[in-house]
């Protein structure tokens, strides 16, 4: 069974109706037994790093999401919460990618809103998919690039589009509303 | 690089497409789920759908359209008409609209913008403006374009940054429906000045017109209906003549 992580952020029901297009079955749970017996989790979100984090640590998921050792996929927030620090709301965050993520400078428009192309893909999530494919992004704050990176994205600064590191996977992109490249992401992540 | 967005619009009355002419003059263009697969399918970036119902069974119409939509596209889609609260906004983000479209509910009531950026995030708020050229000044109308307002388009549009507006949808009123081109000079000065997203509304005929678009104005979108809906202009076409012509598409 694929979990969602249930918290204060928005967007898990686009989640859902991605899943459901590629014929899997999910739940949407803030329960910990739940996450923790899951086949593989899900952690999108679109919202404030602060204030999620809060709720995740009211309900001890902070400690349950960085020690799961099942495919877990951020996406997002899901991928900015799941670095080290965010400067968001001065916030401390889960840690799992020994990176931290910033505001864009205002040299362009922010947020990054839009469809843009990735370079350096690697790792499984980008089986079979063209590094000069389109993603959808909306985004405001950015991880920087560092070792487990896995696609490259560029907008006022080159920012980190994934990254994984042992069963985590993250996208910067909205993997359920990139259309069929992005199904075709979403479908790597569960055929892992 | 980030590519410029091409937004089919679909205007919705009692749950079907229609198209007005300068906002008058309804023609029924079809079934609006029908016809935002075919714009996914043809590579459209974005949707817009836009309830110009005005029943009490509105917004349950509008509702169950927005959770079939949601269902069967895979692409970004903002749901706008007659939105006036936080309530009705969440409403339509819990059926599973990616962003919000507020406009005359805006103009009577600026803070409502700013509740909306605080309890949706800004990048879910999309105010648009409609504005026609009267009188040497670019002024914003509401109420389905029937009355005007005492904001300039240029202040409004910085106000409503200001409040929190994740990006701003900006239909000339003097070109809508004329398939004449966008109106360049108020898109330009407009897309200049703020920094959030600008969505070019308003004019388009003809494949040229999205060029002059995007090679003169900062515009990150362009959003047409009719020129979609009967066939005029069909999208993988258009983002072909684009790219030919450099500008960054997908």
């Amino acid at each position: 069974m694929i979990t969602i992580i249930k918290y204060n952020a928005g967007n898990i029901k686009s989640v859902m109706n991605a899943l459901k297009r590629l014929n899997t079955d999910c739940v949407v749970t803030d329960d910990q037994s739940l996450i923790q017996s899951a086949d593989k989790v899900i952690f999108p979100g679109v919202g404030e790093a602060s204030s999620a984090m809060a709720y995740l640590k009211e309900r001890n998921l902070d400690v349950v999401l960085k020690n799961l050792t099942q495919p877990m996929l951020g996406i997002c927030l899901g991928l900015q919460l799941m670095c080290e620090y965010s400067e968001e709301g001065d916030t401390k965050c889960l840690g799992i990618f020994e990176t931290k993520v910033q505001k864009f400078p205002a040299k362009d428009i922010v947020p990054h809103m839009g469809w843009n192309d990735l370079s350096e893909t690697k790792g499984d999530l980008f089986t079979n998919v063209s590094s000069s494919e389109n993603l959808y992004f909306v985004h405001s704050y950015y991880a920087d690039v560092y070792k487990e990176t896995t696609a490259t994205c560029d907008y006022i600064v080159p920012f980190s589009a994934a990254l994984q590191k042992d069963n985590f996977y993250a996208t910067q992109f909205h993997p359920e509303k990139s259309a069929s490249v992005g199904e075709k992401i979403l479908q790597n992540f569960l055929s892992l | 690089m980030l590519k410029k967005r091409i937004i089919p619009c679909l205007d919705i009355k009692d749950g079907r497409t229609v198209k007005g002419v300068n906002f008058v003059d309804i023609r029924d263009a079809g079934n609006p789920v029908e016809l935002a697969k075919k714009y996914v399918e043809e590579g459209a970036d974005e949707l817009v759908f836009l309830d110009i119902t005005a029943t009490v069974e509105k917004r349950k119409t509008l509702l169950s359209l927005v959770e079939e939509v949601t269902v069967k596209i895979n692409i970004p889609f903002t749901v706008g008409g007659g939105i006036g609260s936080v309530n009705a906004a969440k409403e339509v983000i819990l059926a599973g609209a990616d962003k919000v479209s507020i406009n005359s509910a805006a103009v009577k009531n600026p803070s409502l913008v700013q509740e909306l950026a605080s309890e949706l995030g800004s990048q879910c708020v999309v105010v648009a403006l409609d504005v026609k050229y009267v009188e040497g000044t670019w002024r914003v109308f509401v109420s389905g374009g029937r009355t005007p307002t005492e904001w300039t388009a240029m202040d409004w549009a910085k106000e409503v940054e200001r409040l929190g507006a994740g990006e701003i949808l900006l239909t000339s009123m003097n070109k809508d429906g004329t398939k004449s081109g966008f109106s360049l000079d108020i898109t330009e000065a407009i897309s200049r000045q703020v920094n959030i997203p600008v969505i070019a509304s308003g004019g388009a005929g003809k494949e040229e017109h999205f060029v002059e678009v995007f090679q003169q104005t900062q515009a990150s979108a362009a959003l047409a209906a009719s020129i979609f809906h009967f066939g005029e202009i069909s999208i993988p076409n258009l983002k072909q003549y684009l790219k030919n012509q450099n500008i960054p598409i997908r």
